[in-house]
């Protein structure tokens, strides 16, 4: 543990970054972009995670093993985002969503 | 602990050794010989459906992480049922010329997201619910994109892949909640150290609430809907709409009943308000479509609304509905969707107006869509009657009265748009009907399958009993 940093500062942190990367999500309009705001938002949590079994609950390890759990299924997440985002590419080429939409109401 | 009680896990296991055999096959096969990898994975999957049913211990494996029950028993062999219609009714587009050297990747994808609804509602705890629910909504994501060369597919593709993100996402950060404030993850530990209505618990709820509101579909969260199910080939759209709904409303029935079950009155205020906005939304927005998966999708969202129905009563009875009704949806969405897949691959028409004057060149596939509009609809001799019946008793008995009579409006409203189909294919005139062809006996049998489940379930009550006594209330 830092000296002088307590959980309520890393939680205010990770809180953050949940928001942001919601915001993100709903205002960019490039398709990696919004790829990165999903990742914000799953690592806010594995923050969240780590500090939660750290500072409150240190003799378990179920808040670590989450969050390996979060990295290894964002990462299998980004794979097949990516592999997508690459067909829409060489489909639309374009990935801006406001040019993406064969499909409205 | 020994290797006998490895057995609980059977469904997973037989399905698991199913991928692998095909993944053998794919291997071991060169392009001519692909044409077995099909049969193989229909009688694989049979055979896995048969084994489902054989009787099966109830028990907890790995320290509470997996828990097998009667009732996740059945509902495991109801989304068994399911996928082998799906398998059945894909047959022709499957075999089609530009699919053919995909055929594997598509059976053992569609199965591994199958094998992750299992284990997402055989769960213990939020760490395999979670894996499992990533592992039910990543593969789908790629099996929407399937078409490669179609726009439609890439974009439903990337739809699906980014808006379950966004709900895995709030999900988890509602876990985080829970876990920071009782300190576990496990299911039962959770519901023992909640206390009070503390506000941070309650909070917690509401996001694993909309998370899961996504994966069902529920109405403010509902937009990918749509716009995924018409780009995604049919086949998928089938999938998506009963099995990936069907599973998600399972799990969130079960944790609403086991985890949530202090905090009954907060979310039966919740569900109220989400189930009428469901209903109005979707049964007002199926008014418009042309296209018929955009239309079944709407459908499908209001079908979703009747669905909260059963959970909201908290009772032994409402999930005994809830199972019995999706076990009627399934296979009354399936004949629906079993023709539109069959008109598709042989025509490639998807839109109502294409339907005008089919009844007289293709009186069959009329009389069985017909049907599968009628059960969706609620029209007493077939079974969508039934489910839709024991649905509102079970809200009935707990007082939502007013709910029931919104209900029971919204199925007027409903009853309207299932019927435009019907009208097109019966009384519209067309210059240019769809013209007459011959069906192939693999996809006759899926719809025939499906279409005898639609009318005999109805007339059943044993299975409605069978299912009741495995049921648990709060």
């Amino acid at each position: 543990m830092i000296e002088g940093i307590d959980i309520t500062h890393i939680l205010i942190v990770s809180t953050c970054m949940f928001f942001i990367g919601v915001y993100g999500f709903l205002v960019r309009r490039n398709l990696i972009t919004i790829l990165m705001a999903t990742e914000l938002i799953l690592n806010a949590v594995s923050i969240n995670f780590v500090v939660l079994n750290k500072f409150i609950y240190p003799d378990v390890l179920q808040g670590y093993m989450f969050s390996v759990f979060i990295i290894a299924i964002a990462a299998a997440e980004a794979a097949v985002a990516i592999a997508i985002i690459i067909n829409v590419y060489r489909r639309y080429r374009t990935i801006n969503v406001e040019n993406v939409h064969d499909m409205k109401y | 602990m020994s290797f006998e009680s490895l057995l609980l896990m059977r469904h997973e296991l037989v399905l698991l050794l199913a991928i692998v055999l095909l993944l053998i096959a794919e291997i071991g096969t060169n392009d001519s010989q692909k044409s077995i990898i099909s049969p193989l994975a229909i009688i694989l999957f049979a055979l896995h459906t048969i084994v489902g049913f054989l009787p099966l211990q109830e028990g907890s494996l790995f320290g509470g992480m997996f828990n097998t029950t009667n009732i996740v028993a059945t509902m495991k062999n109801i989304l068994n049922l399911g996928v082998l219609i799906i398998l059945l009714q894909s047959w022709k587009w499957l075999n089609a010329t530009e699919n053919r050297v995909k055929v594997s990747e598509f059976y053992i994808v569609l199965f591994s997201t199958l094998l992750g609804m299992f284990y997402m509602i055989s769960a213990g705890d939020f760490l395999m619910f979670y894996i499992g629910l990533e592992i039910a909504t990543i593969p789908l994501a790629a099996l929407a994109a399937f078409n490669r060369h179609e726009n439609k597919s890439a974009e439903a593709g990337i739809k699906l892949l980014l808006s379950s993100a966004l709900s895995s996402g709030i999900l988890l950060y509602g876990i985080s909640m829970i876990y920071g404030t009782t300190g576990s993850i496990y299911f039962a530990e959770i519901s023992q150290s909640f206390k009070g209505f503390e506000p941070i618990q309650v909070m917690a709820m509401i996001f694993f609430f909309s998370g899961m509101a996504f994966k069902i579909s529920l109405v403010p969260f509902h937009l990918w809907t749509a716009d995924v199910y018409e780009g995604a080939p049919v086949s998928i759209t089938s999938y998506l709409s009963v099995i990936s709904k069907g599973a998600a409303a399972f799990v969130f029935m079960i944790i609403l009943f086991t985890v949530f079950k202090l905090f009954t009155p907060v979310w039966q205020d919740m569900m109220t308000a989400i189930a009428i906005l469901t209903m109005t939304i979707g049964n007002l927005f199926a008014l418009r479509q042309n296209n018929l998966k955009r239309y079944l999708a709407f459908s499908s969202i209001a079908q979703a609304g009747f669905i909260l129905l059963g959970i909201i009563s908290g009772t032994a009875t409402g999930m005994a509905t809830v199972v019995y009704f999706i076990l009627i949806y399934i296979f009354s969405n399936l004949s629906a969707f079993g023709v539109v897949s069959i008109i598709s691959a042989y025509t490639g028409k998807d839109s109502i107006s294409d339907l005008n004057g089919m009844y007289k060149t293709n009186p069959k596939l009329s009389l069985a869509l017909t049907l599968a509009l009628f059960s969706l609809a609620g029209i007493p001799p077939v079974a969508g009657f039934f489910g839709k019946f024991f649905l509102f008793t079970a809200a009935a008995e707990k007082d939502f009265y007013i709910l029931v009579l919104i209900a029971l409006l919204n199925t007027i409203v409903s009853l309207y748009y299932y019927l435009m189909p019907v009208k097109a294919m019966f009384i519209n005139k067309s210059e240019s009907p769809i013209a007459y062809f011959k069906t192939d006996k693999i996809s006759q049998l899926g719809l025939a399958i499906s279409i005898i489940g639609m009318v005999v379930i109805g007339f059943a009550s044993p299975v409605y009993e069978k299912i009741l006594s495995f049921c648990f209330g709060i």
